[in-house]
């Protein structure tokens, strides 16, 4: 079953909500995990496996390191569903 | 002349209330913060010991949800004391470099680290949180004060069982009197009420089965004593030299005029029968004080309802004090706070002196004839003091004995 970005988007931000604390409403495909949401590298691991298993994808260390935007992480999964 | 070591901030979550002024009022009151276990690990291991004193409010209550996910319990409870005594001190202004943390804990974060070890055999490595080692790391409590006060003074993590807490509190004396720093924010944290901490405490025979009466199980110095009862919970103070706290103008609830530590050399978890080391750590608390025995108006005592420590502390007290000071044992109202209960009990200390009011002894009916001290029982007793001590022991033969006096 094909999900949409904007399922995606949702998903990611209840979970970043979850791990990190951010408002979802916050959590918008331009903004920067690090740099933006403040989100360290430690909830970064944790968002990971969390987006393994709600959307069914693996997120391998060296593509975790290049999801550096909320749209980085929604596209990956987008595209690796 | 030394510089002195002034009290300005007082901060606690205990069985008895989540702040100082709850658990004060309940100490004095003679509340007992003794429950029966309602766990189903309780049936399911068919634990011997079925009660605890558990935290009178959930420190995962008083959190931000995100901070309580990313802390262990006994480091919740560690920087909700630490933001109380440092509101209390009027959150002094400090260089981050003259500012110190030193925080106790007797097991650290072993929910953490059970919970973790389920998570890994039951679903998996990929489950195990990227947080599990900073949550059951023993110096979580102090780092997490320390990142929260923003101290880069030091921040240190003395592990000493059940003495760990008022440890912190000579190390901060011993820092702010060599001039290292300005402010110390020093206690103990310890949130360990889980199966294996009580199986294992149980297995010494060292903890009370009197499960059908919870509010009557920790009897400190009672003839019918059986072995303590585990709590948890987290106290701490705000430590200034005299002279910065004079500076800022800060309000002063106590001294901490002296210290002493000692180690028994004698077994790796019994006392040394005749608390000939316990005395030591006394009477060095008092030197360092520069106060004779019969300066010592109050003893707030370790004594923790086994058979053979209370004994042997207080052989130590009319040693190393005498027989004029007046003495409590607040374990009977908190149960054993371990790596927290020198820091919380050092605080009620404090705060006997301050209000010249002695808690009584929860659950002292018969007085152990081994046990010839004047022990408050039934209700709070007023007298006027000056100048008190205040025990803690650990497994391992740590002795820490610490000295309060007026403000």
């Amino acid at each position: 079953m094909q999900v949409t970005n904007e399922e995606i988007l949702r998903g990611l931000a209840e979970i970043v909500n979850e791990v990190a604390g951010v408002e979802t409403s916050e959590i918008t495909p331009e903004k920067s995990f690090v740099d933006e949401l403040d989100i360290d590298s430690l909830s970064m691991v944790e968002i990971a496996v969390q987006v393994e298993d709600r959307f069914g994808v693996k997120v391998p260390d060296d593509v975790l390191a290049n999801l550096k935007t909320v749209g980085d992480a929604v596209d990956y999964v987008a595209k690796t569903t | 002349m030394m510089t002195e070591v002034v009290i300005t901030g007082l901060g606690a979550t205990t069985p008895l209330g989540g702040d100082v002024a709850s658990t004060w009022d309940a100490l004095r009151a003679g509340k007992s913060g003794v429950v029966a276990l309602t766990e189903d690990w309780v049936e399911r291991f068919d634990l011997p010991v079925r009660i605890a004193a558990k935290l009178a409010v959930d420190p995962a209550d008083a959190l931000p949800r995100v901070q309580a996910r990313r802390w262990d319990r006994c480091e919740q409870v560690a920087v909700i004391a630490a933001r109380e005594a440092w509101r209390h001190a009027g959150a002094p202004e400090v260089e981050p470099e003259r500012l110190a943390v030193v925080i106790g804990t007797g097991i650290g974060g072993a929910l953490t680290l059970l919970g973790q070890d389920d998570l890994l055999e039951n679903a998996g490595m990929r489950k195990v949180s990227p947080l599990t080692i900073p949550m059951l790391m023993p110096n979580g409590p102090a780092a997490h004060v320390g990142l929260d006060l923003g101290a880069r003074g030091g921040v240190h993590a003395p592990v000493a069982a059940c003495a760990s807490g008022a440890e912190a509190l000579a190390i901060a004396w011993r820092m702010l009197r060599a001039g290292e720093v300005d402010v110390v924010v020093a206690g103990g944290a310890e949130a360990c009420i889980i199966p294996i901490t009580l199986a294992g405490f149980a297995q010494m025979r060292a903890m009370s089965t009197r499960n059908d009466e919870p509010e009557r199980a920790s009897r400190p110095f009672d003839i019918a004593r059986d072995g303590f009862v585990l709590g948890e919970g987290a106290g701490v103070m705000v430590l200034e030299r005299a002279e910065f706290a004079a500076a800022r103008g800060a309000t002063r609830h106590g001294r901490l005029a002296g210290v002493g530590t000692s180690s028994d050399g004698h077994h790796i978890t019994a006392p040394e029968p005749e608390g000939i080391g316990a005395g030591r750590a006394i009477s060095t608390a008092l030197r360092t004080a520069g106060l004779a025995k019969s300066d010592i108006g109050h003893v707030n005592a370790h004594a923790t309802a086994t058979p053979v420590g209370d004994v042997a502390e207080a052989a130590a007290i009319r040693t190393a004090v005498g027989d004029q000071a007046v003495v409590t044992a607040p374990k009977g109202a908190l149960g054993h706070l371990l790596g927290a209960a020198g820091a919380v009990e050092g605080l009620a200390c404090v705060l006997a002196v301050r209000d010249g009011v002695v808690p009584p002894t929860l659950n002292l009916e018969n007085l152990d004839p081994g046990v010839q001290l004047d022990v408050v029982t039934g209700s709070a007793r007023e007298v006027e003091l000056h100048a008190a001590v205040n025990d803690s022991f650990g497994f391992g033969g740590h002795n820490v004995a610490l000295v309060f006096t007026s403000a």
